[in-house]
């Protein structure tokens, strides 16, 4: 069936099957092979993506579902040649070993530093009317849907947490 | 794995999607946030010949605060509600679970009415429902009818919405003053699904009086026990040992986590946990 979607900018026009999950729809269909599979149901979190803004786990979704929206990969984030400050935190961090969960890490962190500047509070954060502070705590509790099988945890918090400086 | 092969519709209107639902004579599947659903058709667990998305009805969006109290689209998403203005004042138990109920990339897509209509046993959302004595509005081929909470889980993914239904909306009564909450639960990792959990409110707190306890993750489907409220009514709830052997009357189950006997012990320690946490 025909969907119409915005890319990290570029509108595309898909005929798929509606079987066809987001993921599926942006790693076969559009090459866009950042976007990683995991695990293809909800637990891993390496296949996310923001979908007018939020954060969203792509395997969890029908590309059908999404005529209309606007999605952003790591593509979208950055390109090797410019990367975001996110990104190149996490290279001068060493924010990752294999680094297969690394894009989805990336688009999570992301969506994670807006929501906070949208003054969303998480399950961690003590004072609920003010603003919530970057603590690690606080970077663990809302990165806590995106597993790190190979445990780089301490240094994703550490590139979380400069990246978000360099952007204050 | 791949989904089974479906046609897939998105209606604009309540009552296209009902219709839609009828036509499928029991084979169209309504499609909410699909963060359940999703792995459940990629697991051929479900096998609808249908998908109707109710994505497109604005009727079934939103939060509204009435003198009945809190009503929830069906349709509403958990970020939405997780962003509602003082909600932890207005439905305390509520923002007190929202942490716990997986992880924000799920809760930005998934709906509450997808939850209550899914009705898994070890979600959060069905045993706040009936720690509140909330009300589901449900429509239909025979027109719109409520249903209590206590009466809308029946079991194992079952519940009182007949296949060509939909749940429009649910209310969360109004919390009194004087009213008092509490919720824990036991996971293997926080924003899984729970071996054992509780949400509890109480309409006093030394002593508990009029209380409602929804048990989740620890058998066929979120349930009360009433015996143990009427026990713990009237205490301070702080010598809970002769209550909790009114557990025996809940059919534990076992999976490939934990079995039966731990749950059952988990229950109690849940209970326990959130019961010193309301009382501290």
């Amino acid at each position: 069936m025909q969907t119409h979607l915005t890319i990290n900018g570029t509108q595309r026009r898909l005929d798929l099957d509606p079987r066809t999950t987001l993921l599926d729809a942006l790693r076969h269909h559009l090459g866009l092979t950042g976007s990683k599979k995991g695990c293809d149901h909800g637990q891993c979190g390496a296949c996310t993506v923001m979908v007018n803004g939020r954060r969203i786990n792509a395997c969890l979704t029908l590309a059908c579902m999404h005529d209309g929206d606007e999605v952003t990969t790591i593509e979208g984030i950055g390109q090797p040649d410019d990367l975001s400050p996110l990104q190149q935190a996490f290279v001068s961090e060493d924010g990752f070993q294999c680094g297969y969960c690394t894009p989805g890490q990336i688009c999570s962190a992301t969506a994670m530093l807006q929501e906070i500047s949208d003054g969303w509070p998480s399950h961690v954060t003590s004072d609920l009317a003010g603003e919530a502070e970057l603590t690690s705590d606080e970077i663990s509790e809302r990165m806590s849907g995106n597993l790190c099988r190979c445990s780089a945890y301490p240094n994703i918090v550490q590139a979380i947490h400069k990246a978000a400086g360099k952007n204050a | 794995m791949k989904a089974p092969d479906f046609d897939y519709a998105r209606p604009s209107s309540l009552q296209e999607a009902l219709a839609l639902l009828a036509a499928g004579e029991g084979g169209a599947q309504p499609l909410a946030g699909g963060q359940s659903l999703m792995p459940m058709l990629n697991f051929r667990i479900s096998t609808p010949e249908m998908l109707v998305d109710l994505s497109g009805l604005p009727e079934l969006r939103g939060l509204e605060q009435t003198p009945q109290g809190l009503r929830i689209g069906a349709m509403t998403r958990y970020c939405e509600l997780e962003a509602f203005p003082d909600l932890a004042k207005i439905q305390p138990l509520v923002a007190a679970a929202l942490p716990h109920i997986a992880h924000d990339a799920i809760r930005n897509r998934g709906t509450i009415g997808g939850s209550v209509a899914l009705a898994d046993p070890a979600a959060e959302m069905p045993a706040i429902l009936l720690a509140l004595g909330a009300v589901i509005s449900l429509d239909g081929p025979n027109g719109p009818r409520d249903v209590a909470a206590d009466d809308y889980f029946l079991g194992y993914y079952e519940t009182a919405c007949e296949p060509d239904e939909l749940i429009t909306s649910i209310l969360l009564p109004k919390i009194e003053p004087g009213d008092s909450f509490g919720f824990h639960e036991l996971v293997q990792r926080h924003g899984d699904y729970a071996m054992a959990g509780v949400a509890i409110r109480s309409s006093g707190i030394a002593p508990l009086a009029g209380l409602r306890i929804g048990f989740f993750g620890v058998a066929d489907r979120a349930l009360r026990v009433t015996a143990l409220e009427d026990a713990l009514n009237g205490t301070d709830g702080t010598d809970i040992a002769g209550a909790l052997s009114h557990l025996s009357e809940i059919d534990f189950q076992g999976d490939t986590k934990i079995t039966a006997e731990t749950r059952a012990h988990y229950a109690g320690v849940a209970l326990k946990r959130a019961l010193k946490e309301m009382l501290t």
